[in-house]
């Protein structure tokens, strides 16, 4: 049923046409644009229309909030700029995303420009709540184009609304777009060039109610929605149907680890041989250009010092985009939030908020924005226990390690006719493993920091959407340039370390100098100086080293131990998997993955901790517990299997 | 037509009614407030959670999930066709 026109005209003439300004010359040229929304109104996708994917990401100065900001190239606009605001409900100032809004739009940000005119993105599926933003957005007085999004939706769902009576009714152009479809769009270069020419005239002040609090926000926007004749759309059909299967009592928590289990599956099955097969052309490219390059000190430097490591981590790349891809998927599918409703009962019975969910799930990635996130847990020991738990989440700079170590040891038995392999199964197994520390380290904070738990658990289930693919892509666009700028950083700099300290001390004799042996260099010393603490453990001198060039980073363990098997006369030849069979027993190979599930081995984690709760006490507290848990569970694990096989 | 005022957490699957009142801190309602929970909007009870809790309420076009502890202090005049 469609009671209104597809695509209604823009409407500008609430812009007061009375006298033009004194006539000074050159009119300012506009430059910025800013894109502000509330969250899930579908402003990352009207982002990527606009921007197409040139864009960059970049950290406000101070705060920790991620802005993106592109030339509006997709509208034939490169001289502008888009800058991509945080999705927020409201611009009153308690939470850091809103004040990093308010800073932005009035120029107060320093290193942002004051945007010229804004954006203002609205789901148009439930405009009683959107419109709350749009007054406060309208008072700081910048030329704004509302944009009400999901109008697809709005017509197949039977929804209504009167774009000419609401634009008058708030002051400003208004159009209804559908960013996920891209129609409706050119009503924005339109509203550009009208916010060109009338820079220097002088908007008509909007007449709008003080509105201090919520209720009174609520009941202007209804209000103004009421005149606007707008039908907000029925349930989506699709949306129930598949809640009355994915929420289905029986069926819903199986599908949940269904949907867990395939990812794995597929992070192995289709992730390892893409793996394998850059590893071999990494090596292959390697080989080529060390023949170009003299025989000498130089050669060593850059094929063992820097090539070896930083190419051992290059491998996980297809494996850590996979495991991005679903959760992407996942994510912007609306299926995360169905997700936390399931599992909001096990949160609470370890006296965690539902509202630790989110973050802990983030945490799956890094732990880094994962502590960020937790600052939405209003109850500040609830908020702790969350931030002392988040690193036990397995987060992809484990991915590597494990894959290794599984890909090593563990043989690619099938079962269930080849639906679940083995190396999947002890994959999720260890992902388990991490949660399950959490679990118990929740239980034994909650007995001693956190006694009364206040906090709701309030979750918005958006409506199913078919994700897009430019909003996939950017997300592993991100992922992957993160992941790519660790290993050019710090890999390449932890590897070129170790190699150093495995060719030092340098000996003359005969007039030429002569690299130590490893077993005689600083790093062979060190390795066997700290040996004996790790032999129960099943470990040798060479990841004792691992061990101690991870605290930087999960990930150096590989580079290192690339580094260090490259070095070794006796593993040079063959690759690190192979390498790692002949040196370890199952038992140590095993008792190692065990470690870092459990290890605090992340300065950047520490560091996070460290500013969040303003004191060392916090991460110096957690790398102990973390360390010792981990040594604890390894030395066992090592020593069961050795006993039973 | 009759109606009664019930907590939100009583009201049954596929039950509408209109909020009455909200007898919570305020910053959680302020919270709900934006979420649409106000004096005399209508409200649906979509679903409960494979466990039971929380539940999924339809409110204004969106749908949130609340757990009973909270929803026991949000009123609701039930609509007396669907309160069987």
């Amino acid at each position: 049923m469609s009671c209104h026109a597809p695509v209604i005209e823009p409407v500008l003439e609430p812009i007061d046409p009375a006298p033009a300004p004194p006539a000074s010359g050159k009119k300012p040229a506009l430059r910025t644009v800013a894109l502000i929304g509330p969250p899930n109104s579908g402003k990352s996708t009207l982002f990527n229309q606009l921007t197409g994917m040139r864009q960059k990401v970049a950290n406000y100065p101070g705060v920790t909030v991620d802005y993106h900001s592109g030339r509006m190239k997709s509208i034939g606009r490169s001289d502008l700029t888009l800058i991509d605001l945080p999705g927020i409900y409201s611009l009153a100032t308690y939470s850091e995303d809103a004040r990093v809004a308010v800073d932005v739009l009035t120029g107060k940000m320093p290193g942002v420009p004051k945007p010229d005119c804004v954006l203002l993105v609205l789901d148009a599926t439930h405009m009683n709540r959107q419109l709350m933003l749009a007054a406060p957005v309208f008072s700081i007085g910048l030329p704004t184009l509302v944009l009400l999004n999901m109008s697809d939706q709005m017509d197949e769902r039977g929804g209504r609304l009167d774009t000419l009576a609401l634009a008058r009714e708030l002051g400003h152009p208004v159009a209804l777009i559908s960013a996920a479809k891209g129609t409706g769009l050119d009503v924005i270069p339109e509203f550009l060039l009208h916010a060109d020419d009338t820079l220097n005239t002088k908007l008509r002040p909007v007449q709008l109610p003080v509105l201090q609090t919520p209720s009174a926000c609520r009941t202007w926007a209804s209000q103004v929605t009421l005149r606007s004749d707008y039908q907000s759309p029925a349930a989506s059909r699709w949306t129930q149907r598949l809640d009355s299967v994915l929420l289905h009592r029986i069926a819903g928590p199986l599908i949940f680890l269904a949907v867990v289990f395939a990812v794995f599956q597929v992070v192995f099955t289709i992730g390892q041989p893409l793996s394998d097969g850059l590893g071999n052309l990494l090596t292959h490219l390697g080989a080529k250009v060390a023949l170009l390059l003299p025989d000498n000190w130089l050669r060593l430097l850059l094929r063992d010092g820097l090539w070896n490591g930083v190419q051992s981590v290059l491998v996980f790349l297809p494996q850590i985009l996979l495991l991005f891809l679903f959760i992407g998927v996942l994510e912007d599918s609306g299926y995360l939030a169905r997700a936390a409703l399931i599992a909001d009962r096990v949160m609470r019975s370890i006296g965690l908020n539902g509202k630790a969910f989110i973050p802990l799930l983030s945490a799956y990635a890094c732990a880094v924005p994962a502590i960020m996130a937790t600052r939405t847990i209003e109850n500040k020991r609830e908020r702790l226990a969350t931030i002392l738990i988040a690193p036990f989440m397995t987060c992809s700079a484990r991915l590597p390690i494990y894959t290794l170590v599984i890909a090593a040891f563990i043989p690619n038995h099938l079962f269930l006719g080849g639906i679940i392999g083995l190396r999947a199964i002890v994959m999720l197994s260890l992902y388990v493993l991490g949660f399950l520390a959490a679990l118990f380290t929740a239980k034994l904070l909650n007995s001693s920091i956190m006694k009364a738990s206040t906090a709701p658990f309030i979750l918005e289930l958006p409506q199913y959407r078919w994700p897009t693919v430019q909003g996939l892509a950017m997300r592993l666009y991100d992922r992957g340039m993160l992941f790519l700028k660790k290993a050019g950083t710090v890999i390449l700099g932890a590897s070129f370390v170790v190699w150093l300290l495995s060719v030092l001390p340098v000996h003359f004799a005969g007039g030429t100098a002569h690299v130590s042996d490893i077993a005689n260099s600083i790093v062979g010393h060190l390795g066997r100086f700290i040996e004996p603490v790790l032999r129960p453990l099943g470990f040798n001198w060479k990841i004792g080293i691992g061990l101690l060039s991870s605290i930087v980073a999960r990930e150096v363990i590989v580079g290192t131990l690339g580094t260090l098997y490259g070095v070794d006369p006796a593993t040079h030849a063959v690759g690190l998997q192979a390498a790692l069979r002949h040196d370890m027993t199952l038992g140590g190979a095993i008792a190692l993955v065990v470690f870092f599930a459990f290890a605090m081995q992340c300065t950047s984690t520490l560091a996070v901790v460290r500013r969040e709760t303003n004191s060392w006490k916090f991460p110096a507290l957690q790398f102990a517990y973390m360390t010792v848990f981990a040594y604890i569970a390894a030395l066992i694990t090592n020593q069961v299997i050795v006993h039973l096989f | 037509m009759k109606t009664k005022v019930t907590a939100l957490s009583d009201a049954k699957v596929g039950n509408t009614g209109i909020v009455e009142s909200i007898d919570l801190p305020a910053e959680v309602g302020d919270y709900l407030a934006h979420l649409g929970f106000l004096p005399g909007t209508r409200v649906e009870v979509l679903r409960r959670a494979p466990a039971g809790d929380p539940t999924v309420y339809r409110i204004d076009g969106i749908e949130v999930g609340l757990r009973s502890e909270t929803a026991s202090h949000i009123f609701l005049k039930l609509n007396a066709r669907t309160a069987v």
